[in-house]
C-alpha cells in the first residue's frame, strides 16, 4: 500500500537559522501519528511546513506519492488538501457554525454540504449549535467545530498543532480520546504536535520525539518507553533514572543495586561501565531484600505512592510503591530491581 | 506562551508560495506605492535644483516673512491647542461635574469646522458692520472708531481660529493618555504627600507627554497646512506664498522650491516628535486598570470647570454653527438654486470617488504587505502612507509638475506623430484631482485598514488557504467580512476630509468645475460671508459624521472600564 505522507531529510531555514534538520518519516494511510518535544525543538515548523506555510530549505514531502514541497518549488497551502486544526483554533467569529464547517467545501453541491455538516455535527454530538455562532459555545465544543471544520473537506491528511493545550488537564485526555475515535472512524490520517507525552500516548499510534530540529526516534508508545534509542528519549518520556552500571557480560550488569540479568539493549564490551535506565516501576518495594534506601520526598497518587530515594551513594532513585505502603521521610526501606530489557547507555 | 508558531522569529517565509517570485500582490503593490510616492519625491528633488531668479527675488523679501509668520503660527497654536486640550482632557477624565458626560464628546465638535469656514465666520460676526460691533455701538452709544476692538484679520486671529478647530487633536491624545495612566500611579502619588496639583503636574503630566506631543504635532501639522484662513486672514505663509508664486508669478521652479521648504519644516517636525517620543517611553507599572474615581467638585469648582469645558466648545462650535445657520436662514432662497446643486453633486461625487479609490489602494497595500511582509514593501507602504502630513498646496504642486511635463510630452508626440493634440489629458481633468487625494488622504483608509488587518490573527489565513481557499478568496470571505466596520470608517473619513479640502482642489480643479469648499472659499473672498453660509454648514453637518462615529468608537474602548464581550 502507499505511504500517505513520506518526509525524506527534510531541513528548514527559518530566517537565517536551521530550525529542522534532516528529517525522515512515513505515515500509512488512517495512522494516527504525534510530535512530541519541548519547546523550540522545531516541531511547530515541521507540521507547518507539511501545511505549506513554510518551506523547506532541503529535503521533499511526498503527500499520496506527489512532491508537495522541496527546497525549490512549494505547492501553496491551499492546493494540498491537507487540512489543519491551529492552536488558536481560528474559528471565523463572523460565521455561524455551519458556515464554518462549509468554508472548505466550496463549489460541492448545496446538499452534499449541508448533509457533511448535519453528518459531522452529529458525529461531535453538536447537532444543536448548527446556527450558534463561536462566540456562544464553550472552549470545548469550539474544539470540536474546530476539528470537524478541517475534517469537512475530507483531506488528505489532517495537522492538528497543539489544539489541546488550552484545556484543562482533565478535560484534555478525554477530549483527546475523543478525538481519535472520531479520526479513527473517518479514516483520516492525521499528525498532532504536543508537548505533552499523555496526549502524544494518548491520541497516536506512531510517535516522533523530537529534539533542537532533529527527530530522535519514531516509534510505538510501548518502545519509546521501554526501549529509548537515545538519552534524550529516556530521559524525556516517562519518569526515570540513570544509575551507573559495569558490564559484566553480554546479559548481566553490577550496579549497588547488586546484581542484575536480563537482555542488553545494546551490546558493550565486558568491563567497560555504562548507565542503565531506571523507571519507578523497576524498583519493587520489598522489606526482605537487604538493598536499603532512604525516603527523601514522597507523593501521594492515590493508588500509589512516588517514593523518592537515597542510595549509599547519594545517587537518587524513584520508587512506585502501593498506597498502602505508607512510609515516613528519612526511614529506611528495602528494595529491588525488578527488570528484564536493561536499557543501558556507554558513559 | 501560547504560540510557538508566533513566537519564531517574525517568518519572513510566512506567506511565501515559493522562494523565486514574489507575488502579483506584492508586484502590484509595490509599484502602486512607488506613484503614489512621485508627487513627494518630485517636490523633495527641487530642493537640489539651482534657484531661479525670481527664488533669489523671494529669498530677499518674502521669504523671512513666510519663516516668521509660520513659525509664530505654530507657537500660538501650540500654546492655545496645548491648553484647550489639555485642560478639558485633565477635568472629564478625573473631575466630576455638570455637564460632564455630554463635554466628552461634544469637546470634539470642533473638529467638525474647517478652520477657513470658522474664519470667514467669526470675520462676518466681528467686523464693523457685524452683529457684536452694533451691539457695542448701540448699547454704549459710541461711533465706530470711538472705541477699542481687536483686528480678527490678523496672525493672532489665525492664532485664536486654528487654536479653537485644532485643540480636539490634543484633547482626545491627553485624554485616552490620562484614562490609561493607573490609579495606582495618582494615587502612590497622593500618598507620598502630593496634593492634587502637584500630582497632575508631577506625575499625570509627564506620564502623558508623549500623547500629548503627538496630538501637538498633528495640530501643527494642520497648521502649516492651512491656506484658507491665513489666506483670508492676509497672513503671508508658505501655502499662501507658494500660490502667489505660482499664480502670480508663474514661477513653477520658485514655487516647488517653496513647497520643499515647508515639507523640510514638517519633515522636522516629525522627527522632533519621534525623538521626543523616544527620549520618554513609559510602561505602565501595572496593568491593573480601575475605574478613575471621578473626584467630586465642590459647587463652586464644579461651576468653574463646567464653564472652562463649555468655552472652547461654545467659540468653536456653537456660536459659528448659530451664526452660519441664521445667515443661511436669510440668504438660502438665493443661494441654493440649482447651481448650488450641481456644486454638492460635484462635491460628494468627487469625495465618494476618492474614498473608495484610497480604500481600494489601501487594500492593496496593506493586504500586499500581509502576504509578503518584506522590509522593502513596508518602507514602501509607510513613505506612500506619508501623505496626511504634507499641506496639501505642497501636494498640489508635487502632482501638477509630472503630471504637466507628460501631458506636454504626450501631446508633443501625438502633434509629431498624429498631427492633433491630445490637451492636458491628466492635469486638466478630474484625475489629477483625484490623484491628490489619494496621496494626501491614503494614510487615513492605510491606516485603517492595517489595524483592521492586524486584528485578524495569521492562524486565520491559513485556516483558509489550509481549506482550500487561495488569496483573493480568503480576502473576500474571511477579511472583508471581518473589516467591515473599519472600512466604512475609512471610507467616511476620506469622504469628508475630501470635502473639507481647500488648497489642492482649488489649484487643481478642471476649468468652471466648482466644489462647496472652493465655492465657499470664493464667495468669502468677494466679502460675500452671508452668502457662503448654506456651502459652509453643509460642509460642517457632514463632517459631524465622523466626530460622532469618534466619540461613539472611543466610549466603546476604555481601559479600565468593563468590555461588553
Amino acid at each position: 500500500m502507499q505511504n500517505q505522507l513520506e518526509i525524506h531529510d527534510l531541513s528548514i531555514r527559518l530566517g537565517g537559522k536551521s530550525i529542522v534538520h534532516q528529517v525522515s518519516l512515513t505515515l500509512r494511510p488512517g495512522e494516527l501519528s504525534c510530535l512530541v518535544g519541548p519547546s523550540g525543538c522545531g516541531k511547530t515548523t515541521l507540521l507547518r511546513t507539511i501545511a505549506g506555510f513554510e518551506q523547506p530549505s532541503a529535503g521533499s514531502v511526498l503527500l499520496h506519492g506527489n512532491r508537495i514541497a522541496d527546497a525549490s518549488h512549494s505547492t501553496p497551502p491551499e492546493k494540498r488538501g491537507i487540512g489543519m486544526v491551529f492552536q488558536d483554533l481560528a474559528l471565523f467569529p463572523h460565521l455561524t457554525v455551519a458556515a464554518n464547517i462549509a468554508f472548505g467545501m466550496q463549489g460541492e453541491p448545496r446538499p452534499a454540504v449541508d448533509q457533511r455538516i448535519d453528518e459531522l455535527l452529529r458525529l461531535v454530538g453538536m447537532s444543536a449549535q448548527r446556527n450558534c455562532y463561536p462566540h456562544q459555545l464553550s472552549g470545548g465544543q469550539q474544539q470540536r467545530i474546530a476539528l470537524i471544520r478541517a475534517m469537512a473537506p475530507r483531506p488528505a491528511l489532517l495537522l492538528l498543532d497543539e489544539p489541546f493545550s488550552s484545556q484543562d488537564m482533565e478535560r484534555r485526555e478525554q477530549l483527546v480520546q475523543e478525538v481519535r475515535a472520531i479520526l479513527l472512524e473517518e479514516g483520516i490520517t492525521a499528525m498532532l504536535v504536543t508537548h505533552d507525552q499523555h496526549e502524544a500516548f494518548a491520541f497516536a499510534d506512531t510517535i516522533g520525539v523530537m529534539s533542537e530540529g532533529g527527530l530522535l526516534q519514531w516509534d510505538s508508545a510501548f518502545n519509546l518507553y521501554h526501549r529509548p534509542l537515545s538519552r534524550f528519549v529516556a530521559d524525556f518520556i516517562g519518569q526515570g533514572v540513570l544509575i551507573s552500571a559495569r558490564i559484566v557480560d553480554g546479559q548481566t550488569l553490577q550496579t549497588e543495586l547488586g546484581k542484575i540479568r536480563g537482555e542488553l539493549s545494546q551490546q558493550l564490551p565486558p568491563g567497560s561501565t555504562a548507565e542503565l535506565l531506571i523507571r519507578p516501576d523497576d524498583i519493587i518495594h520489598d522489606d526482605q531484600s537487604p538493598v536499603r534506601a532512604r525516603v527523601v520526598a514522597r507523593l501521594f497518587r492515590g493508588a500509589s505512592h512516588l517514593y523518592t530515594l537515597e542510595l549509599e551513594s547519594g545517587t537518587r532513585v524513584l520508587c512506585l510503591a502501593p498506597s498502602h505502603h505508607n512510609h515516613r521521610i528519612g526511614e529506611r526501606i528495602g528494595i529491588r530491581l525488578n527488570l528484564d530489557h536493561l536499557v543501558v547507555f556507554p558513559c | 506562551m501560547n504560540n510557538p508558531a508566533i513566537q519564531e522569529p517574525p517568518s519572513s517565509s510566512g506567506f511565501r508560495t515559493t522562494l523565486r517570485w514574489p507575488s502579483p500582490w506584492s508586484v502590484a503593490a509595490t509599484l502602486t506605492a512607488l506613484v503614489v510616492m512621485t508627487p513627494i519625491l518630485t517636490v523633495l528633488g527641487y530642493l537640489f535644483h539651482p534657484g531661479s531668479g525670481t527664488w533669489q527675488h523671494l529669498a530677499d523679501t518674502v521669504l523671512g516673512e513666510y519663516i516668521r509668520n509660520s513659525l509664530l503660527l505654530m507657537a500660538g497654536v501650540a500654546v492655545g491647542a496645548g491648553s484647550i486640550g489639555i485642560t478639558t482632557a485633565w477635568l472629564t477624565s478625573m473631575y466630576r461635574f455638570p455637564g460632564r458626560r455630554l463635554f466628552i464628546w461634544a469637546l470634539l465638535l470642533p473638529l467638525a469646522f474647517p478652520a477657513y469656514i470658522l474664519a470667514y465666520t467669526y470675520t462676518g460676526m466681528l467686523e464693523p458692520a457685524g452683529p457684536v460691533q452694533e451691539w457695542i455701538r448701540t448699547t454704549f452709544d459710541v461711533g465706530y472708531g470711538e472705541y477699542w476692538f481687536p483686528e480678527i484679520r490678523s496672525i493672532g486671529g489665525a492664532m485664536v481660529m486654528l487654536s479653537l478647530v485644532l485643540y480636539p487633536y490634543v484633547y482626545l491624545l491627553a485624554r485616552a493618555a490620562f484614562l490609561e495612566q493607573s490609579v495606582c500611579a495618582l494615587e502612590a502619588s497622593r500618598s507620598l504627600g502630593c496634593g492634587p496639583w502637584r500630582s497632575f503636574f508631577s506625575v499625570a503630566l509627564p506620564l502623558a507627554r508623549p500623547a500629548i506631543v503627538v496630538g501637538l504635532s498633528l495640530a501643527l501639522m494642520e497648521t502649516l497646512a492651512d491656506f484658507g484662513t491665513v489666506d483670508y486672514f492676509g497672513v503671508s505663509t508658505f501655502t499662501t506664498g507658494i500660490f502667489r508664486t505660482w499664480y502670480g508669478l508663474y514661477d513653477e521652479v520658485a514655487a516647488a522650491q517653496l513647497a520643499a521648504l515647508l515639507m523640510l519644516f514638517v519633515f522636522t517636525l516629525i522627527l522632533l516628535e519621534r525623538w521626543s517620543r523616544r527620549q520618554a517611553r513609559y510602561h505602565h507599572t501595572t496593568n491593573r486598570y480601575q475605574a478613575l474615581p471621578e473626584i467630586r467638585l465642590g459647587r463652586v469648582n464644579a461651576w468653574l470647570a463646567t464653564t472652562a469645558c463649555l468655552l472652547p466648545l461654545l467659540f468653536g462650535f456653537l456660536l459659528p454653527v448659530a451664526q452660519l445657520t441664521l445667515w443661511a436662514f436669510q440668504t438660502w432662497k438665493q443661494m441654493v438654486d440649482e447651481e448650488f446643486l450641481t456644486l454638492a453633486a460635484n462635491s460628494f461625487t468627487l469625495a465618494g470617488s476618492a474614498a473608495l479609490i484610497a480604500l481600494l489602494v489601501a487594500l492593496l497595500l496593506g493586504y500586499g504587505k500581509r502576504l509578503q511582509p518584506s522590509r522593502w514593501l513596508q518602507a514602501l507602504v509607510q513613505v506612500a502612507g506619508m501623505g496626511y502630513a504634507i499641506p496639501g498646496m505642497v501636494i498640489a504642486i508635487g502632482v501638477l509638475i509630472p503630471f504637466g511635463w507628460l501631458d506636454n510630452t504626450l501631446d508633443g508626440w501625438m502633434r509629431d506623430r498624429f498631427g492633433f493634440s491630445s490637451g492636458l489629458l491628466f492635469s486638466g481633468t478630474l484625475f489629477i484631482l483625484l490623484f491628490a487625494y489619494l496621496v494626501r488622504f491614503l494614510t487615513v483608509s492605510l491606516n485603517t485598514v492595517e489595524a483592521g488587518l492586524g486584528r485578524i490573527k495569521p492562524s486565520m489565513d491559513e485556516a483558509a488557504w489550509s481549506m482550500g481557499q487561495g488569496r483573493i478568496t480568503t480576502l473576500r470571505r474571511v477579511h472583508l467580512p471581518l473589516m467591515r466596520g473599519s472600512l466604512l470608517t475609512a471610507l467616511l473619513i476620506v469622504f469628508v476630509d475630501v470635502l473639507k479640502e481647500l488648497p489642492a482642489t482649488l489649484v487643481l480643479r478642471p476649468f468652471n468645475f466648482n466644489t462647496l469648499a472652493v465655492r465657499a472659499y470664493e464667495l468669502a473672498s468677494d466679502e460675500r460671508l452671508a452668502d457662503a453660509s448654506s456651502a459652509a454648514l453643509t460642509i460642517v453637518l457632514v463632517g459631524i459624521i465622523p466626530v460622532i462615529l469618534l466619540s461613539v468608537t472611543i466610549a466603546h474602548s476604555r481601559p479600565g472600564h468593563a468590555k461588553p464581550a
